[in-house]
């Protein structure tokens, strides 16, 4: 048990410097090592990633960065490597090459998916995976941000300070009536608010959102967007979505993905008129 | 603020569970020692000795139900080799029990009789310390849970699961069972252990010997119950179901499963080992049968008859599926096999959840005619990780969802 404790330890204690290292940002920069560095305001850099399956290219030297406070809407047509650029900045699949970098110094590429969720980033599966046979409360508690380790978890409690902070949360994404309901009989645009407040309340830095309106009413869309976009700035966000109203109303700076590797870049509305992308997405 | 960890195990199982428990313990620890360690054989009351040996084995058997519950129920990995642990248990207690017998054996010699016909002349070097009790006691614990703690670092670090997990397992106790019966292994072969004596110089047959054991299985079950409901209600339990229901979610909000599930895994096969030590006394034999394939599957039997994931339903399946055994091999000794498999499938096909289940669906019922949802009635019972599944569409699975996102 030893070792592994260790690499939690590790991450425990690295989660710690960076609250201590947020603390006192003013005293110039140095280098703390396991804590997240945003010194260049960027909170995410792939460089040249590769991942092939079977011989199949999903990424193909990709690259992208995504600044701090950001929110930064994904398309691309099928199968262009979006949800693969998930996995590899998750932990989920190894790149074959390439670096993958929270910040300046913590590189994805050599922790595990746990390590990586105490180091800051949260994801929301594009179908959405909660804990079905749990309330919508004790969802949003086993995400809450604590020490998750065995014999903490064993004696852990819930103290006030976590009520009212699950309670915000589920005012947040509304389901404060919901409350104790078991999370598989919610609604799907309802399941997929909770896995949002499940994020939440990990306090990640970094959002990953894989087609989170998918399966959504009109209605719930709008809201969804309001959401995010009062979430930007303190979190940075990453979301990958088809539905170009939704980008749109998000407003951030868009990316284009096709076969694996970045095929435009900017405002939604110069991307629309990019004749490489109006080809990927009308041509064939 | 921080509410004492005694009160918040005492607030773990309910108030009729401690009524249930209270009444159970006065059984065993009162009625039973007095019905046959001081009434007169010829007292209507008195119970016999292969009474109190039959109902401490099958507490004995309980306790392994509940630890297969913790693991299966609560933590969704079906072990078809809990055999082995209880068996383990067992053989580490045994050891005592034949250096006890010292040198009132066949060959009156200090090293067991079946040393003794194979001719060897000391003790093999794993059987050093075997006369003491206390280093027996922690062998009792530490085999077993060495045993499960390296199989299953192994097993659950390769993120093998379902019913590969299930088949290996059983793999495990049946390579287990084939090295007890070589004589070689140095635990009496095919015989196992036998002829026991006395425990700490006590006669192993005398009533008060039997009602020691008898009242040591019930603590034994108490207390494996009060722990077990214990962590299921932990957030330590949510977050074990919430690994049975959807791992990969699990690690993205900062869990490690492999830790959560190695705890549980050992826990449980400590547990067995425990069962299995206070098991061997009172049948008064270990034999490397107990690791038999079908033993183990037996111990899966009780908990699906009883209901998964709810421990009580553990130790009722356990207390049925023991006592039609004992009637069924009494009474249609070449039945029970057949009479076992159609149990199996019965429970499968129409009591998915068991005893348990049945008991809470009739009791919906009941509450469902003058009320009209029954279902939150059911579900606050099954609270707060429960594994009784309702039939939960999810919608991504329709044809429109699915269109409406791509």
């Amino acid at each position: 048990m030893s070792a592994v404790t260790d690499l939690e330890r590790a991450a425990m204690e690295s989660e710690d410097q960076r609250e201590n290292w947020s603390g006192n940002a003013s005293t110039g920069h140095v280098v703390e090592p396991g804590a997240l560095d945003l010194s260049h305001n960027v909170i995410l850099y792939l460089e040249d990633i590769t991942v092939s399956f079977d011989g199949f290219r999903a990424l193909n030297q990709l690259s992208l960065a995504i600044d701090a406070g950001e929110l930064r809407c994904i398309i691309g047509p099928n199968g262009a490597g979006k949800t693969t650029m998930m996995d590899v900045i998750t932990g989920k699949t190894r790149p074959d090459s390439g670096r993958a970098f929270f910040g300046q110094t913590i590189d994805l590429t050599r922790l595990t998916e746990p390590q990586i969720a105490h180091a800051g980033i949260g994801r929301k599966f594009q179908k959405p995976t909660i804990f079905e046979q749990h309330s919508a409360f004790e969802n949003l508690e086993l995400a809450m941000k604590a020490d998750k380790r065995v014999r903490r978890t064993l004696f852990a409690q819930l103290f006030d300070d976590d009520r009212d902070r699950i309670a915000e949360v589920l005012t947040q994404i509304r389901l404060d009536r919901e409350a104790d309901r078991p999370a598989g009989l919610l609604s799907h645009g309802q399941k997929q608010w909770l896995e949002i407040g499940m994020l939440l309340m990990q306090e990640p830095k970094l959002l990953l959102l894989d087609e989170p309106v998918a399966g959504m009413t009109d209605d719930e869309t709008e809201r969804t967007a309001e959401l995010f976009v009062s979430l930007a700035g303190k979190h940075s966000l990453v979301v990958v979505e088809h539905d170009m109203a939704f980008v749109e109303a998000l407003g951030g700076k868009v990316t284009v993905l096709c076969e694996g590797s970045v095929l435009a870049e900017g405002d939604l509305a110069e991307v629309q008129e990019d004749p490489r992308v109006i080809e990927v997405y009308l041509g064939r | 603020m921080r509410t004492p960890l005694t009160l918040r195990i005492l607030q773990s199982t309910p108030r009729a569970g401690w009524i249930a428990l209270a009444i159970f313990a006065a059984l065993a620890w009162i009625a039973v020692p007095v019905a046959h360690a001081v009434l007169p054989d010829t007292h209507p009351l008195h119970l016999s000795a292969y009474t109190v040996s039959l109902l401490g084995k099958i507490l004995c058997y309980m306790v392994v139900a509940v630890a297969m519950d913790l693991i299966w129920g609560y933590a969704g990995i079906l072990s078809l080799g809990h055999g082995l642990f209880f068996a383990l248990g067992g053989y580490a207690f045994g050891m005592y029990l034949m250096r006890q017998i010292g040198r009132d054996g066949s060959y009156q010699s200090d090293l067991p009789d079946f040393m003794v016909f194979l001719d060897w002349k000391e003790l093999p070097w794993y059987w050093a310390g075997s006369d003491s009790f206390l280093w027996t006691l922690l062998l009792v614990v530490a085999v077993p849970g060495l045993v499960a703690f390296v199989f299953g670092w192994f097993a659950f670090r390769s993120r093998i699961k379902g019913v590969y997990f299930s088949i290996i397992t059983q793999a495990l106790t049946y390579a287990a069972m084939l090295l007890f019966f070589r004589n070689e292994t140095g635990f009496g072969g095919n015989n196992g252990f036998t002829d026991f004596k006395r425990i700490l110089g006590y006669a192993i047959t005398s009533p008060e010997m039997r009602a020691t054991l008898f009242a040591l299985s019930a603590a034994l079950l108490v207390a494996s119950l009060v722990l077990g409901r214990y962590l299921v209600t932990s957030r330590f339990g949510r977050v074990l179901a919430a690994i049975r229901d959807a791992e990969s979610r699990v690690m993205f909000i900062g869990y490690n499963p492999l830790h959560y599930k190695l705890f549980m895994w050992t826990l449980s096969a400590v547990l067995c080992g425990l069962a299995g030590a206070l098991y061997v006394p009172q049948v008064g034999i270990i034999n490397p049968s107990e690791m038999s394939a079908a033993n183990s599957i037996e111990i899966a039997v009780w908990v699906a008859v009883g209901g998964r994931g709810t421990l009580v339903g553990a130790v009722l399946g356990a207390g049925i599926v023991n006592l039609a055994k004992s009637w069924f091999t009494m009474s249609f000794p070449e039945y029970w096999p057949f009479f076992l498999g159609f149990l199996f499938i019965a429970v499968t096909l129409y009591l998915p959840d068991g005893v348990v289940g049945l008991w809470r669906r009739l009791c919906a019922r009941k509450a469902a005619v003058p009320d009209a949802p029954p279902v939150p009635a059911a579900r606050r019972d099954a609270r707060p990780v429960s594994a009784a599944r309702p039939p939960v569409k999810d919608p991504s699975d329709l044809p429109a969802a699915k269109g409406a996102e791509a």
